[in-house]
């Protein structure tokens, strides 16, 4: 076991499924030479070369379609978004083609591409390299979407995403990238897509949560702690197709729930866990679900005092926790 | 200006009141909030916390009189009031102003109605728990979950199983005697679920009572002989009440017919011997089950009832460790009794009593009188499942293994 960053840990990733499967390769903008505008892809162009470390233009239609041309050819492409934001030209070939071709085909073809973006604010990007794009995607069956909230996960699900026979996206908070450390196991370490895990076990209320928000819910609980309230908190790893048991189950589990989310509250993907908390745990709960989320404005502003008032941050998590603790 | 305080509403489906106590008389000075009277209801016992600061007027309702939610209990002469009371006095206050009033008490306030979540209301019905009886640790005193599951874990009385057949209430005529003195004494949640458990008890199975007497001076010499060594090697104390156990146990196995209970259309005879200990405390009687006896020596049966009577007395029982008894063994001894007719504890098809054991002439085989310890026993019998036949010979079978030669029958290893 190394201590490594999440950004290491992606990286990792791909050189090791890069080097255990001829078929995998990387294309996006500046993923070579260059090693990406995150350093994501650094090192992969050294040592696999310009045939499978691709640089794009900057057209991330064509990325996406290229790549989900490959895969259905038989090849494992990673493509790269370098923002999550930029990923809307891509949205007809992502839902209408990648998710659909093997319905489509009855099983004739299918599509394992994964694409990685980075998303989320909190890095004074502003508009256009702040968004959270998750929910444009969920609800599109045939897709699965992946958000690891730490190193380890972030490596284990991005070689299970890889491998997987069908597309992923598969989406890394860039405040993550250099904030969280800690240590990846080696070589095969694979993390299931689709389920949920239970970072931390509490018995007062419950935290249902994605992503970076993992990391502020885990410092809200750890002040929650000392006034003797203790937490539950799920991550749920994969947002689409949701690990429906393991929501019921820590939502059941304290009869109080917390649904962050960093993505604008309406719509947001916690939005559809709340959902199946109410259709299954009506006579668990002793609260009512309650969701802490961005405003619904368009965008993260620019502004840094206005940013930090529309990122959800640790006090408001804890802020949240104590209502419903008290409640 | 003279202003009136009423009965406050003191709970959701509560419609009147008893003044239990007034703690106030007619020209006492009072602040608001002040308790002015003790009210007991058929849900809670409460103070009645004046509305107003001034000096009492008049107590409009006796003690011990119920009165309707929002009758009015007593007047009060507001302080605010005196200056301006000559002009007001004309006309007694609208009936707006009174609603008004009514309204801005501060019991009023407290009393929202009762709004508890599914999972609430669900755990309430799922371990029998009386949510009048809860005080939440909410916001607003709202009962949560946590407060359910914290009192479905504090040891319950014994409560029936069948509860839904529970016998019909019959009202009691209160007839105070004309001098007024007596004193009436809420039932807790505790005491009424005694009550009912023994009403329905005596009111649904048809007990017959059998008692034998049974010479236990071999038994009391050997105990008396070891009990020390067995402090020593068990560190806990050697009672009676083992012997008792074991004796019993024996004979439930040999008559397992004793060992059952009325199921409506069936009997269901038990596999397994878990003996309810009735044990009483100052208020309330508890009757813990030990589970198994018929796996336990004397040895294990001292030690289980040790624990299961520190438990008692600690309050630490669980509702679990009073369930699933197949018959009750009660020490009434204890209390000195020589005799008792005990109420089955249901469904259960048999209780005994052990009584206290007393030095008595008896006649013995030879003719001759000696003083022997004694004991009756005493036992209730359900009729619809018992007979006085298996019964007898269930008696005699505990007789014969208590009077037998103790140095071959009981062991301290």
């Amino acid at each position: 076991m190394t201590v490594m960053t999440y950004i290491e840990a992606v990286t990792l990733a791909m050189k090791e499924e890069m080097e255990r499967d001829e078929s995998v390769f990387v294309l996006g903008e500046d993923v070579g030479k260059r090693g990406g505008v995150f350093r994501a892809t650094q090192g992969l162009y050294d040592q696999f070369g310009e045939g499978r470390v691709i640089d794009t233009p900057l057209a991330e239609s064509a990325i996406a379609g290229v790549g989900i041309g490959a895969a259905m050819g038989g090849m494992r492409p990673v493509a790269e978004m370098q923002f999550a934001d930029f990923i809307m030209p891509a949205v007809n070939q992502i839902i209408s083609e990648a998710a659909k071709i093997r319905y489509r085909s009855n099983n004739d073809w299918h599509c394992p591409i994964t694409i990685r973006a980075p998303y989320g604010g909190g890095v004074h990007g502003a508009l256009y390299h702040s968004q959270s794009v998750e929910a444009v995607f969920a609800g599109t069956p045939g897709l699965k979407i992946v958000m690891p909230s730490s190193p380890a996960d972030a490596k284990g699900l991005l070689k299970s995403a890889i491998r997987s026979n069908d597309p992923v996206l598969f989406f890394e908070h860039k405040r993550a990238y250099r904030l969280l450390k800690e240590e990846v196991p080696e070589g095969e370490h694979l993390v299931p897509i689709g389920e949920a895990a239970v970072v931390r076990e509490g018995a007062d209320v419950t935290i249902i949560t994605y992503g970076l928000c993992v990391h502020q819910s885990k410092q809200a609980a750890d002040e929650l702690e000392k006034e003797g309230v203790s937490t539950e908190i799920l991550d749920l790893r994969t947002v689409y197709p949701m690990d429906k048991e393991a929501i019921i189950r820590a939502a059941s589990k304290t009869g109080k729930v917390l649904l962050v989310t960093e993505d604008n509250k309406e719509g947001s993907v916690i939005g559809e866990a709340a959902a199946i908390i109410a259709e299954n745990c009506l006579f668990d709960l002793d609260a009512p679900i309650q969701r802490l989320a961005g405003p619904d404005c368009p965008s993260m502003p620019y502004s840094p005092p206005l940013e930090k008032a529309f990122m959800v941050t640790a006090e408001d998590i804890e802020a949240a926790l104590r209502e419903l603790a008290q409640f | 200006m003279a202003e009136s305080i009423t009965m406050p509403k003191l709970g959701e489906s509560v419609t009147e009141g008893t003044i239990t106590k007034w703690l106030v008389s007619p020209g006492d000075t009072v602040k608001k909030y002040d308790p002015i009277a003790e009210v007991m209801t058929d849900k809670v016992n409460a103070e009645v916390p004046s509305s107003f600061s001034g000096t009492i007027k008049e107590l409009v309702v006796n003690e011990d009189t119920t009165v309707e939610v929002g009758e009015v209990i007593c007047l009060i002469e507001t302080e605010e009031s005196s200056d301006s009371s000559k002009e007001v006095k004309e006309d007694p206050p609208a009936e707006e102003e009174e609603k008004v009033k009514q309204a801005s008490s501060p019991e009023e306030k407290q009393e929202q109605p009762a709004r508890f979540s599914p999972a609430v209301l669900n755990l309430s019905q799922k371990y029998g728990v009386d949510l009048s009886q809860l005080k939440g640790s909410g916001r607003g005193g709202r009962i949560t979950r946590k407060d359910v599951e914290a009192a479905a874990e504090k040891p319950a009385p014994s409560v029936p199983d069948q509860k839904e057949s529970a016998p019909a209430e019959r009202t009691v005529e209160k007839q105070a005697p004309a001098d007024g003195r007596v004193k009436d004494i809420p039932v807790s949640g505790v005491r009424k679920a005694i009550a009912d458990n023994m009403a329905f008890s005596k009111q649904n199975a048809p007990h017959a009572w059998m008692m034998i007497e049974v010479d236990v001076t071999d038994l009391v010499r050997w105990r008396e002989k070891n009990k020390e060594r067995f402090y020593e090697q068990e560190g806990v104390k050697l009672t009676y009440m083992p012997f008792f156990m074991q004796a019993v146990t024996e004979a439930l196995r040999r008559y397992p017919q004793v060992n059952s209970s009325w199921q409506n259309d069936t009997i269901r005879q038990y596999q397994s011997v878990h003996l309810s200990i009735a044990a009483a405390s100052e208020d309330a009687l508890y009757v813990p089950v030990i589970k198994d006896t018929d796996q336990k020596n004397l040895r294990g049966l001292a030690r289980s009832l040790d624990e299961t009577v520190n438990k008692v007395k600690k309050g630490t029982l669980d509702a679990e460790s009073m369930r699933g008894g197949t018959f009750t063994l009660n020490n009434t001894g204890a209390f000195g009794s020589i005799q008792s007719q005990p109420i089955l504890n249901p469904p259960q098809a048999a209780i005994l009593s052990v009584e206290a054991i007393v030095k008595r002439p008896v006649v013995l085989d030879n003719d001759a009188i000696a003083v022997r310890h004694m004991v009756n026993l005493c036992m209730s019998l359900d009729h619809r499942v018992l007979d006085g036949l298996i019964c007898g010979r269930f008696l005699q079978d505990i007789k014969e293994t208590l009077e037998s030669d103790p140095e071959t029958k009981w062991s301290l290893t």
